[in-house]
């Protein structure tokens, strides 16, 4: 890591706030949500032990993160990389002032990852009928009425509920997506109790004009403070498309150490935007995030090793001796 | 998220978007009026931006294996029927410099020359300036550097000194009436000194520009660079130059090109330089990459609204033919997700 070290000397001094102009004010600090530990394994071809996924979170944990989703209550028949969710949930270190949610798609789930100790939950909704139909065999309406008894049961035991909202700027199976379809689901979930709802670009479709097009549409339903932007980088869009949601006031940003997760929807592509190289951009922007970037790099190359697969993230292509 | 049918690949409307998003089959359409209500037009960027196809020189120069001529030829000729109006075609540089661009004057001579599209060369100095007008080239470029250190290790004199050559090519250009572009390296960061002070890179800017170089491109030549780091740079080189004669060359090393890319559109410039298949590793760190890719460029910008009138899917099949041709993976994204549906 000191070839890294080397590297990387303009981290350090490129920490200096940028005034706002033309280009958009930024916010001063951004928060990252880590999904690689659920989004970016569940999307891997290779079944990881549980060991390695602990040990996986417990490296994340040392990172500075703040939110680290550590697994899915969902069925392994559906699922199978997630089977072990209870073992993992109860197997990681829990830091104090670090959140670790997870996915429940319905009560049932819900019901588990409490009796396993879950303190956060997280819901899939998407602003696309025929990907709800395709991924959960229900409609958009009947989504929701099962996230309503999620909400319903999260609410009695004071769990706060993340929601997603998939498919925001295209699907692969409806082809584009109305912005307002995606105000619309947001500010269902929204008014359901979810705290904050990250907008997926699923597929990766979208470019900067349409991030711009649908942020638009949906802060007039939800407010900014609440969103946040879950970007894939199938087409090379994420960061561009993640540096317009800062410029529009988003200040919550999902992405997955290394680059995890490819793309059920086209073979060999990559997926979720690697955080490393997303940190990489934050902190060139003055933006402050809280997160070390080498120990997250090191975690990074860790579960690489584990995968036996290279890396997505390019600050670590770029950095490592190969 | 649950399991994926089988059936996905054959979705009609996953085909359906990918056309529209990557806008296949459009012809080249001259730069749109503005109109109220116009779907993906941001205000504030411009209307047309031109793409520089670096690939045959600044992407193959980079690529560890020698190109057969013939191949070379077959791309550029590719590229030209795009819809590109700047392809690099070589560089007139010592061969023992640089191996992989000793058929320049072939390189040079067997070119479809399609009307309309510039086949810029490099000259480093006269002797390769008057090789190239010999060859039959109609325009040139100079490559400066913001780093002395950089300048030293690469070119073997002070900026001072690398100043002083151009002037000569850019003193018989202007007798020949051959316009000529300056690239400055190193503009957000050098492999040797680290950080670079913006307001260097706008002396040298400034230094290129009063010489006679038409257009001044701003290489961030290890990816270093954020969109941060990016702005400050501009700002300071555009309190010397008009922003109409800049152009960002940035390297996708760290993964920031587009972001960076982006936020000098922001800015006003309009001239992007990238290269086709993402071609052309980094020498500053193995195995990383180099140039951004034009066919994630071209996807970008097309999602922006903005016209460069050139086709993606055609630069998409010069990639696939290069790539095939250096049994390589392509580094373009866009290519990599569309040629596997």
């Amino acid at each position: 890591m000191v070839e890294a070290k080397r590297a990387l000397p303009w981290l350090a001094d490129s920490l200096r706030p940028i005034s706002s102009t033309a280009a958009g004010s930024l916010p001063k600090q951004v928060k990252i949500v880590e999904v690689g530990p659920r989004d970016g394994l569940q999307n891997e071809k290779n079944i990881v032990p549980t060991q390695v996924k602990i040990s996986l979170i417990n490296m994340l944990s040392e990172t500075g993160l703040s939110v680290i989703e550590a697994t899915s209550f969902v069925s392994p028949k559906w699922v199978p990389q997630m089977a072990d969710h209870t073992e993992v949930l109860q197997g990681i270190q829990k830091f104090p002032g670090i959140s670790y949610p997870v996915l429940t798609p319905n009560l049932k789930g819900f019901q588990a990852a409490v009796a396993a100790g879950a303190k956060e939950v997280s819901i899939f909704g998407a602003a696309s009928e025929l990907f709800t139909k395709k991924n959960i065999n229900c409609s958009i309406e009947e989504s929701l009425q099962r996230f309503g008894e999620v909400m319903h049961a999260a609410g009695a035991a004071s769990i706060p509920v993340r929601g997603y909202v998939s498919c925001v700027l295209g699907c692969p199976y409806e082809g584009k997506i109305a912005p307002a379809k995606v105000a619309e689901v947001s500010k269902k979930m929204y008014s359901m109790g979810c705290y904050e709802i990250s907008l997926g670009d699923t597929i990766g479709v979208g470019t900067p004009g349409s991030m711009k097009e649908m942020l638009s549409a949906v802060m007039k339903e939800v407010p900014v403070g609440a969103l946040a932007v879950h970007c894939h980088d199938t087409y090379g869009q994420a960061l561009a498309n993640t540096l317009v949601a800062l410029q529009m006031g988003v200040s919550v940003v999902d992405s997955s150490v290394a680059g995890l997760g490819g793309c059920p929807y086209a073979q060999g592509a990559s997926g979720n935007v690697a955080t490393e190289d997303l940190v990489y951009m934050l902190h060139g922007l003055g933006i402050h995030t809280g997160v070390d970037l080498q120990k997250l790099m090191e975690a990074g190359v860790f579960i690489c090793k584990a995968l036996n697969r290279r890396t997505s993230s390019k600050v670590v292509q770029a950095s490592s001796r190969l | 998220m649950g399991t994926v049918p089988s059936a996905l690949k054959h979705c009609l409307s996953y085909q359906h978007l990918l056309k529209e998003q990557l806008w296949i089959g459009e012809p080249a359409a001259p730069p749109p009026a503005l109109h109220p209500g116009q779907e993906f037009q941001i205000s504030g960027l411009p209307d047309y931006v031109k793409i520089v196809e670096v690939g045959p020189r600044d992407g193959l120069q980079n690529e560890k294996v020698t190109v057969p001529t013939d191949i070379k030829i077959e791309l550029i000729n590719r590229l030209s029927k795009a819809g590109l109006s700047v392809i690099e075609a070589t560089s007139f540089v010592s061969s023992k410099w640089v191996p992989q661009m000793a058929d320049h004057t072939e390189v040079m001579r067997r070119i479809e020359r399609h009307p309309g599209v510039q086949y810029p060369v490099l000259t480093p100095n006269l002797q390769g300036f008057h090789s190239a007008i010999a060859a039959g080239a109609t325009e040139v470029s100079v490559f400066g550097a913001a780093s002395e250190s950089f300048n030293k290790m690469n070119i073997n004199c002070s900026i001072e000194e690398s100043i002083e050559k151009f002037e000569e090519v850019t003193k018989s250009a202007r007798n020949m009436n051959i316009p000529v572009r300056g690239y400055v390296s190193c503009a957000l960061g050098c492999p040797y000194e680290g950080n670079i002070v913006p307001a260097k890179v706008a002396e040298v800017s400034k230094q290129l520009y009063s010489m006679g170089c038409y257009e001044i491109s701003l290489g961030d030549t290890i990816g270093v660079g954020t969109p941060g780091s990016m702005k400050r740079m501009l700002e300071a080189v555009m309190k010397e130059i008009p922003v109409s004669a800049l152009a960002v060359h940035c390297h996708d090393t760290y993964g920031q090109a587009l972001a960076n890319i982006l936020t000098a559109i922001q800015m006003g410039v309009g001239v992007v330089d990238s290269a086709v298949a993402g071609l052309g590793g980094c020498p500053y760190a193995k195995g990383a990459t180099g140039n951004v890719a034009t066919e994630d460029v071209l996807y970008m910008l097309n999602g922006l609204g903005i016209n460069t009138g050139v086709n993606l899917y055609k630069v998409m099949e010069a990639g696939n033919f290069i790539c095939t041709a250096l049994n390589k993976k392509t580094n373009s994204k866009v290519a990599q997700a569309s040629f596997n549906v």
